[in-house]
């Protein structure tokens, strides 16, 4: 596992070229530009963006993940019923259609980081491995952004 | 912990009740939501409430202690990923715009999740964005109790190993006298967002 890890590392790095494009492959999957927000203190969860684009044959599915800076990263969706917000866990992941995309994002579907080590930094990268039923685990990195990052209030929309 | 589950199914299924009431009476929404449309004429809207809860700092506080400011409502949870923080955060920018009148405002959050939000770990949280943000917690029943009373959705979802909250993102304003004031709704128009803001710090 350590070792499959590590190849998936390297080829996540060979397959980046640079630190900037932050994208990353897992088989037919390409993962672009994974992050997270910043966290307040005291806070036990964090979230985990990231877009997924298939270019393969066949569907595959983002089923899990895990990272050493969480007890347990969960698959969960969010959305809102008029002024309700409504979050789930998706127990079977997340389809990434053969030839098509999968976004997860602020205000939908999203990645739990639940039991936060410490939190989130504004600049700072946290490792995170993705599971995919057919392409395996690979290993990527969430950038953590600014704590509003990507809401409203947000003076940069880079995302 | 059966019956405390039903109970609070029980209570859920009130609240969302309440709340569907609640809506049908006061909450205007449709396509020019966030224009201005404050809420004028309800007379006294059954929003709000007496409550006792416990603050950041572990001290017990009620409704008399909000009197005489307008107040910033919103209930959510330190365990939320992704709505708490950022309406927190936009609150904070709003603060920011509205300068010193801000000060003449109470910001407040209220835990919809008590069996994890600690006073200690409110205060924590809610500081780190603001100074002037309060958090008030407390038990299960004081909650129940200001939940009902501002009309707001809670509805614990079990996942797999732990469990979530369901919640109203809308974060409620209250003028001077406790009084509902209106609304601000989930990822609102920041301008629409703020004019509400100067109308109630001028309230």
């Amino acid at each position: 596992m350590r070792i499959l890890h590590a190849a998936s590392l390297a080829a996540a790095l060979l397959t980046a070229g640079s630190a900037l494009a932050h994208d990353y492959r897992a088989g037919s999957v390409e993962i672009d530009h994974p992050w997270s927000r910043a966290t307040p203190p005291n806070a036990n969860v964090g979230g985990g963006y990231l877009t997924l684009r298939n270019d393969g044959e066949e569907p595959d599915r983002l089923i899990g993940g895990s990272s050493p800076a969480a007890e347990r990263v969960e698959i969960h969706t969010m959305e809102m019923e008029g002024d309700v917000m409504r979050m789930r866990q998706l127990p079977d992941g997340v389809e990434i259609p053969a030839g098509g995309t999968a976004e997860l994002a602020p205000g939908g579907m999203h990645l739990m980081l639940i039991g936060l080590a410490a939190p989130l930094v504004e600049g700072e990268r946290v490792p995170l491995t993705l599971e995919f039923e057919k392409a395996g685990s690979v290993e990527v990195e969430l950038a953590i952004d600014a704590i509003g990052a990507g809401g409203a209030a947000d003076a940069h929309s880079g995302h | 912990m059966r019956r405390a589950r039903i109970v609070l199914l029980a209570g859920a299924a009130i609240a969302v009740l309440a709340s569907a009431y609640a809506a049908s009476l006061v909450v205007s929404r449709g396509p020019v939501a966030g224009s201005g449309g404050l809420v004028s004429s309800t007379g006294t809207a059954a929003i709000g409430g007496p409550f006792s809860m416990i603050d950041d700092r572990g001290e017990r506080v009620t409704e008399a202690d909000l009197t005489g400011k307008p107040s910033v409502i919103f209930f959510g949870f330190t365990y939320c990923p992704d709505v708490c923080p950022t309406t927190l955060f936009e609150l904070t920018a709003l603060m920011e715009r509205l300068g010193s009148s801000a000060d003449d405002v109470n910001f407040v959050m209220v835990s919809v999740d008590p069996e994890r939000d600690t006073p200690e770990i409110l205060h924590e949280y809610v500081k780190a964005f603001d100074q002037r943000f309060r958090g008030f917690t407390g038990t299960q029943e004081e909650v129940d109790r200001i939940t009902e009373a501002y009309k707001v959705q809670v509805e614990r979802v079990e996942t797999e190993q732990s469990y979530t909250m369901n919640h109203t993102a809308s974060v409620y304003l209250m003028d001077s006298d406790n009084r509902f004031f209106g609304t601000i709704s989930y990822h609102e128009d920041q301008n629409a967002a703020l004019a509400k803001l100067e109308r109630l710090a001028g309230a």
